[in-house]
């Protein structure tokens, strides 16, 4: 199935390629995280593994949602649910655009016959605190990856850089099957006994959701659970260092994080229904932000962030 | 003499900072190399989307010894002199040299500076270069501390002669200089040495890179027209496309393709910027239908099947970006022809500034001035009041929310589909013009009327609220408004006393800030203001009205606004000097204009100024300038000292002199020819009659002692001079002239 020279057949053939791919480069093929986040980014294996000495390489699909995209399935290209393939290598090794690049023989682009480039574009992300330079990269006019040098994230600099490259899954796989609306795009193999498409599993989903993001989504309870979000991250980030149970030291940075994540997504629902502001919404981001600071000022004074006991 | 080759690799440096980046290149290193003693024939930097090149000619092989000599302490003096001249220039006692001045004996010391061989001195300038080099943005990359665009790969440093090639040994952060580089990214990897420019250069050739951003600009144009050409149609010229394109590839391929026909109605500026912004395509048009039917993009490489897939993959990705386009335009289309105010309304909701109020607040503003203004340019009023009001609708359209650039254009095309009258719509985009210095004045009546309403509108705003330009900080670009309004006024002729109109917006600019002013108050006030046309009055009518009981706001009026609009006149006084300053028109003279009276009428002032500019470059002028300060000197002594103004009843029977009486003469000549000038504002009339009057004074003060013992001649001679103080400051204030 996973014939590298041959063109894939289905959606899922170009993720198990991609899997396969980055595996073969050493990477930790990790799964997704088991949270409602907006994009590949936010995964604790991207946010908080870019920070820290450590070195650190990992390669994942991560189903994200942006409940404003949202189109009841009806737009041939966007969606409210898709998949981004992400990959973070720490440090970024020098041959990175090389190893990108294979990645996209692996899943069927001839680089003989398509016309591959890096197009300036910085990236930057407002909620993490976050930015890197580095290109859209494009693929006979149509952005198929972000390429991203990490230099900051949650306000700390990146020392060594990682190297991020993003994945749009969806609109990667219809250019490379050659299908024009997503929801007919095949997911698994079409010759299969049970061929299903994209629009099989995820046309009624897209409905369900977009009817429930924009419209009927409780907005009070939404802001009631960012506030709570918000003040479970404070109260785990206050606790001492020292777990007094086990006497050891326990910093809290993922659980903290959790929290992070969970308000970054209750404030974009909040923001599909229409009930934030344009002067508000700054202030939201804001404190967003807030929160991703201190999960990373927490991060690095745990043992996976690069934190070393003055004692040992 | 050798040739030096740099070339810095790197991974894709955005097409925006390349050119820049070679110039920073060539001149820092020119610099570097100067200073450490190396001259040069040439230089000459070249980019690509990976590199930075640098090739210099006929440097220096070394740099030349330089001798310095200096004096030292006196011969004898304390070991502790000499010890510190000897740190200072770096010499042992033995190499002193003793010298007899006409002070004594004394020591002086010969420093010498030997020449370093050129590669060292490059090496140096080299490493400084590139761990300072000024990218606007700049980044770190693996485990390393460099910073650089992007990551840096390789140094090429090769100094070359007709003995043979040498590489300037150099290391930063890791990376060894070296002769080698690689080719195309896809067509050509691997590495190759070089031994000179020209080799370079060659062999990148043949590795599909064309080094030459120039040259690859070049052949992009030119295959882009020559593809156009074949099949009938024009390429549509953008030079900023052209060198961004030309820094995204190496080996340029030019390829045409079509547009679906299901885009074509959509309108041509749509399509070209949609296609530029998002894809970097070239527009394609047909001359004889005017509409864009196909695209030009650039490949950075050839293919097996001449551009087909790639060609395929770009008009998919077209298709997808106009279909979003076409689906902005038709909802746009359904929202201008059912009911526009759909989108006025939301404006309503869209704050401007938080003291000016909403973006709907600012919109009845304006359209109230649109009124006022609508008799000076010639327009309806009503008709003014209406395109003021949909003049921004589209700013709450799809299409301008996605492509901001097109607003005012989009605003045209949707009120003309929703029937309204061409003018009407013409306005949307057209008043927001000028937008700079080169940019069109408007000069129909109604987009007059509404940009001018628009631009005073915010200069009255943020006037009121006192956040006025200072310094290099403009950041609500008031100054490009105040020079909008001034073209507008000059270009198209128009005849208006700025002053009020800047009253009436202020006093609605105020009525926004503060909620307190009460609203049938400030309506009472800016009726009588266009009644009376100046503010005291219009507003003591109100307070008469009235009586004393209006609020304590409303009573700070009647200071604030005069104040505020004084200051913005002087504003526009300084705007017109830097304006006419092009035309080679002196500050001093505009000066002299502004001191008279109606100087908020911009082409009255200017035809003043033109007219005393003409006379002042003359002999005549210049001279009558002097005559007219030395008579209002002596003149202005006497009424200091006498007490009293001498402005009444010179009598020609006192004169004495001959010179006195042709004076008197030519005053007499001289009035009856400026006062019709003036009536008709021929103001160049107006000053030759006074140049006229050069001769005459001169001769006077030549012959004629002002201040005699006989009283009566000295009264009626100091009545005299006041004659040629008034005619003279007839048409401007020539005590403002300098010099």
């Amino acid at each position: 199935m996973t014939d590298q020279t041959s063109a894939p057949r289905s959606f899922q053939e170009i993720i198990l390629r991609l899997q396969t791919y980055w595996a073969s480069k050493g990477c930790a093929v990790l799964q997704p995280y088991d949270m409602e986040v907006g994009a590949g980014t936010f995964h604790p294996a991207t946010t908080l593994r870019a920070l820290g000495s450590k070195p650190w390489a990992a390669a994942y699909v991560q189903p994200s949602r942006r409940p404003t995209d949202g189109r009841y399935g009806e737009n041939p290209n966007r969606l409210q649910h898709y998949y981004q393939y992400q990959v973070l290598i720490k440090p970024s090794p020098p041959d990175l655009q090389e190893l990108y690049l294979g990645s996209l023989e692996a899943i069927g682009i001839d680089m003989d016959l398509h016309d591959i480039r890096f197009v300036e574009d910085d990236w930057e992300s407002p909620t993490l605190g976050a930015w890197g330079l580095g290109w859209e990269v494009w693929c006979d006019g149509m952005e198929v990856s972000q390429f991203t040098y990490f230099q900051q994230v949650g306000g700390h600099d990146c020392a060594p850089v990682s190297g991020e490259l993003t994945y749009g899954l969806e609109r990667l796989a219809m250019y490379v099957l050659g299908i024009d609306h997503v929801m007919d795009m095949p997911f698994n193999d079409p010759q299969s006994p049970s061929p299903l498409t994209y629009g099989d599993i995820f046309k009624q989903t897209e409905e369900e959701y977009a009817r429930w993001n924009f419209d009927v989504a409780n907005t009070e309870v939404l802001l009631r659970h960012f506030e709570e979000a918000e003040a479970e991250c404070a109260a785990i980030l206050a606790q001492e260092h020292d777990d007094p149970k086990t006497g050891k030291r326990i910093v809290m940075a993922h659980p903290a994080y959790d929290q992070c994540i969970k308000a970054s997504h209750i404030f974009n629902l909040l923001d599909a229904r229409g009930v934030i502001s344009v002067t508000e919404r700054q202030a939201y981001i804001g404190r967003v932000r807030a929160l991703a600071k201190q999960c990373a000022d927490a991060f690095v004074q745990t043992g996976a962030g690069g934190y070393q006991a003055a004692a040992q | 003499m050798p040739d030096l080759l740099i070339e810095l690799f790197s991974e894709e440096i955005p097409a925006r900072m390349q050119t820049r980046a070679g110039e920073d290149l060539k001149k820092r290193i020119t610099d570097g190399l100067v200073e450490g003693g190396l001259t040069y024939a040439g230089a000459a930097a070249l980019t690509t989307p990976r590199r930075l090149t640098l090739a210099v000619e006929g440097l220096l092989a070394e740099s030349p010894t330089i001798r310095e000599e200096r004096k030292g302490p006196k011969v004898g003096a304390p070991d502790k002199a000499v010890e510190g001249f000897l740190r200072g220039a770096g010499i042992t006692r033995d190499q002193l040299e003793e010298r007899d001045t006409p002070k004594g004996a004394v020591y002086f010391a010969t420093i010498e500076k030997p020449g370093r061989p050129a590669a060292e001195i490059v090496a140096e300038v080299l490493e400084a270069t590139i761990r300072n080099f000024p990218w606007p943005k700049s980044m770190r990359w693996g485990g390393g501390a460099l910073r650089w665009v992007r990551p840096l790969h390789s140094i090429l440093c090769i100094l070359s002669d007709e003995t043979g090639t040498q590489v300037v040994p150099l290391e930063v952060e890791g990376i060894a200089s070296g002769d080698s580089t690689e080719g195309h990214r896809f067509m050509a990897p691997g590495r190759f040495s070089v031994a000179s420019f020209e080799d370079y250069a060659a062999k990148l050739k043949r590795a599909f890179v064309v080094l030459s951003p120039a040259e690859r600009a070049e052949h992009i144009w030119n295959d882009a027209q020559n593809l156009a050409f074949a099949a009938g149609l024009d390429v549509v010229e953008d030079k900023g496309l052209l060198a961004e394109v030309a820094g995204l590839v190496e080996w340029p391929v030019v390829l045409m393709g079509e547009i679906d026909a299901e885009f074509l109605d959509l309108p041509p500026e749509v399509l070209q910027t949609s296609m530029k912004e998002h894809q970097k395509f070239f527009s394609v048009r047909n001359p004889k239908t005017g509409r864009i039917e196909r695209f030009i993009t650039v490949a950075n490489r050839e293919t097996a099947d001449n551009g087909a897939t790639i060609l395929a993959g770009n008009q998919k990705v077209l298709s997808a970006r106009l279909a979003d386009a076409k689906f902005f335009w038709e909802n746009d289309l359904r929202v201008a022809t059912s009911d526009m105010s759909q989108w006025t309304d939301a404006l309503e909701n869209v704050t401007f500034h938080n003291k000016l109020g909403s973006q709907g607040d600012r919109i009845r503003r304006i359209a109230a001035l649109a009124r006022e203004l609508a008799p000076v340019t010639g327009a309806d009023a009503d008709q003014a009041e209406k395109a003021a009001k949909l003049a921004k609708a589209d700013l709450n359209s799809e299409m301008v929310y996605e492509f901001p650039e097109l607003q005012g254009l989009m605003g045209r095309y949707y009120i003309e589909a929703a029937g309204e009258d061409v003018a009407v719509a013409a306005v949307a985009q057209e008043h927001y013009s000028p937008l700079g210095p080169s940019d069109e004045v408007p000069t129909a009546s109604l987009s007059v009327a509404v940009a001018l309403a628009d631009k005073l509108d915010t200069l009255t705003g943020f006037w009121a609220i006192d956040e006025k330009p200072t310094g290099s900080k403009d950041p609500f670009a008031l100054r490009r408004a105040a020079l909008g309004v001034i073209r507008l006024v000059l270009e198209n002729g128009l005849r208006l006393r700025l002053d009020r109109f800047f009253d009436s917006q202020l006093v609605r600019a105020e009525s926004a800030i503060h909620d307190a002013l009460p609203s049938e108050n400030v309506e009472d006030l800016l009726q009588e203001i266009a009644r009376h046309g100046v503010f005291g009055a219009a507003f003591r009518a109100v307070r008469e009205k009235t009586g004393d009981l209006q609020a304590a706001e409303f009573l700070s009026l009647e200071e604030r606004v005069p104040d505020v609009s004084d200051d913005l006149l002087s504003f526009f006084h300084d705007r017109l000097k830097v304006f006419l300053r092009d035309e080679g028109i002196r500050h001093d003279i505009i000066d002299a204009c502004i001191a008279m009276e109606g100087n908020d009428d911009l082409n009255l002032l200017v035809k003043r100024a033109r007219a005393l500019n003409a006379v002042i470059a003359t002999g005549d002028g210049e001279n009558l300038v002097q005559g007219f300060k030395r008579a209002n000197n002596i003149l202005t002594q006497a009424e200091e000292k006498d007490g009293v103004e001498y402005s009444f009843g010179a009598d020609a029977k006192f004169a004495e002199t001959e010179s006195e009486k042709t004076l008197f003469a030519a005053l007499d000549a001289a009035q009856d020819r400026i006062a019709p000038a003036l009536e008709a504002e021929d103001f160049p009339a107006a000053m030759s009659a006074m140049a006229g009057l050069r001769a005459p004074i001169d001769a006077f003060f030549e012959e004629v002692q002002v201040n005699t013992d006989n009283d009566i001649v000295r009264r009626n001679r100091l009545n005299l001079l006041s004659q040629i103080r008034t005619v003279c400051s007839s048409v401007a204030d020539l005590t403002r002239i300098e010099g």
